[in-house]
């Protein structure tokens, strides 16, 4: 480990706010999209059997 | 060959076959991702120079490797769509587009939280950080090209020029470090000269890269499928798997 404490850990030497906000960004960022584009995904899919089934019921 | 690359063209077999690297891809993400965190932020050493603000470095380089190499398949994808209209290269340069702006932006904006403690700046307009922001702008032109006419072959073409035009811009922002003087660092990463920087320092650093590799491709997989259902609805396949 790089650090003898916690408190150590969490000052990063001085740049706590750029350290963390960097990592807090590309976390929401990488996981936003992932999350977005699968339920963007989803919801297009059951929008679809949603048409097919009136659909079936129009006929 | 040429047998699988037909195969792979075919927008159902493309659907059918990729389901199955999503479930990989995903934990494989995670896992390393975790790993290269955890390495990068509590293991890793301080910078002799920069002190703890160098851990910034594993989640910037990433995405700025990431944005680059994202624009070049686009662009591959996008010259492929042209020249033998491949319907599945048309859905898959739209598919990498909005994730390659993300990127860039993410790589933008995490270079200024590091410019900001070691430059005293979180912008300047020198040759690396405006090429970076150009690439930007050429994800968001080829999105709206894309998107301004619709779904229309001739947007699809339109954006797929500007993609391909757009590659000159990479080995501007590659070189832009040694052809002009700037603020920022030279490359952290060559594939032809060993690393400056320690195990300790690259190490956690290339299990960031791979982790992001892993992510963008599980994300632009998930994209691509869901590009290529809503260009296939009338087909039959598709007709035959809302069915089931």
């Amino acid at each position: 480990m790089s650090f003898e404490t916690i408190t150590a850990f969490l000052a990063m030497g001085g740049y706590a706010t750029y350290v963390f906000a960097s990592y807090g960004l590309t976390g929401l960022t990488l996981l936003g999209l992932l999350l977005t584009e699968a339920r963007r995904h989803r919801s297009w899919l059951r929008r679809q059997h949603l048409v097919q089934g009136k659909a079936k019921f129009d006929l | 060959m040429w047998r699988w690359f037909h195969q792979w063209g075919s927008p159902k077999f493309f659907y059918h076959r990729s389901g199955a690297l999503i479930p990989v891809l995903a934990l494989a993400s995670g896992l390393i991702l975790g790993a290269g965190v955890f390495w990068g932020l509590l293991i890793a050493p301080a910078d002799y120079q920069q002190g703890e603000s160098v851990r910034i470095m594993y989640v910037h380089v990433p995405a700025a490797i990431l944005a680059q190499s994202s624009y070049a398949m686009m662009a591959v994808m996008a010259l492929i769509s042209l020249i033998w209209r491949l319907k599945i290269a048309d859905a898959a340069v739209q598919a990498v587009a909005p994730i390659g702006a993300c990127i860039t932006l993410l790589a933008l904006a995490t270079g200024s939280l590091w410019g900001k403690p070691m430059w005293g700046t979180y912008w300047v307009w020198d040759a690396r950080l405006t090429s970076t922001l150009i690439l930007f702008f050429l994800f968001a032109g080829v999105l709206a090209l894309r998107n301004a006419a619709g779904q229309s072959q001739t947007a699809g073409r339109a954006a797929s020029v500007l993609a391909v035009i757009g590659l000159i811009n990479l080995p501007i922002i590659k070189y832009s470090v040694d052809w002009w003087f700037t603020l920022h660092q030279p490359a952290s990463f060559t594939l032809t000269e060993a690393p400056a920087m320690p195990f300790s320092m690259w190490g956690p650093l290339l299990v960031m890269v791979v982790g992001f590799y892993c992510w963008f491709f599980l994300t632009w997989l998930i994209r691509l499928r869901h590009e290529i259902v809503r260009r296939e609805v009338r087909s039959d396949w598709v007709q035959q798997m809302m069915k089931q």
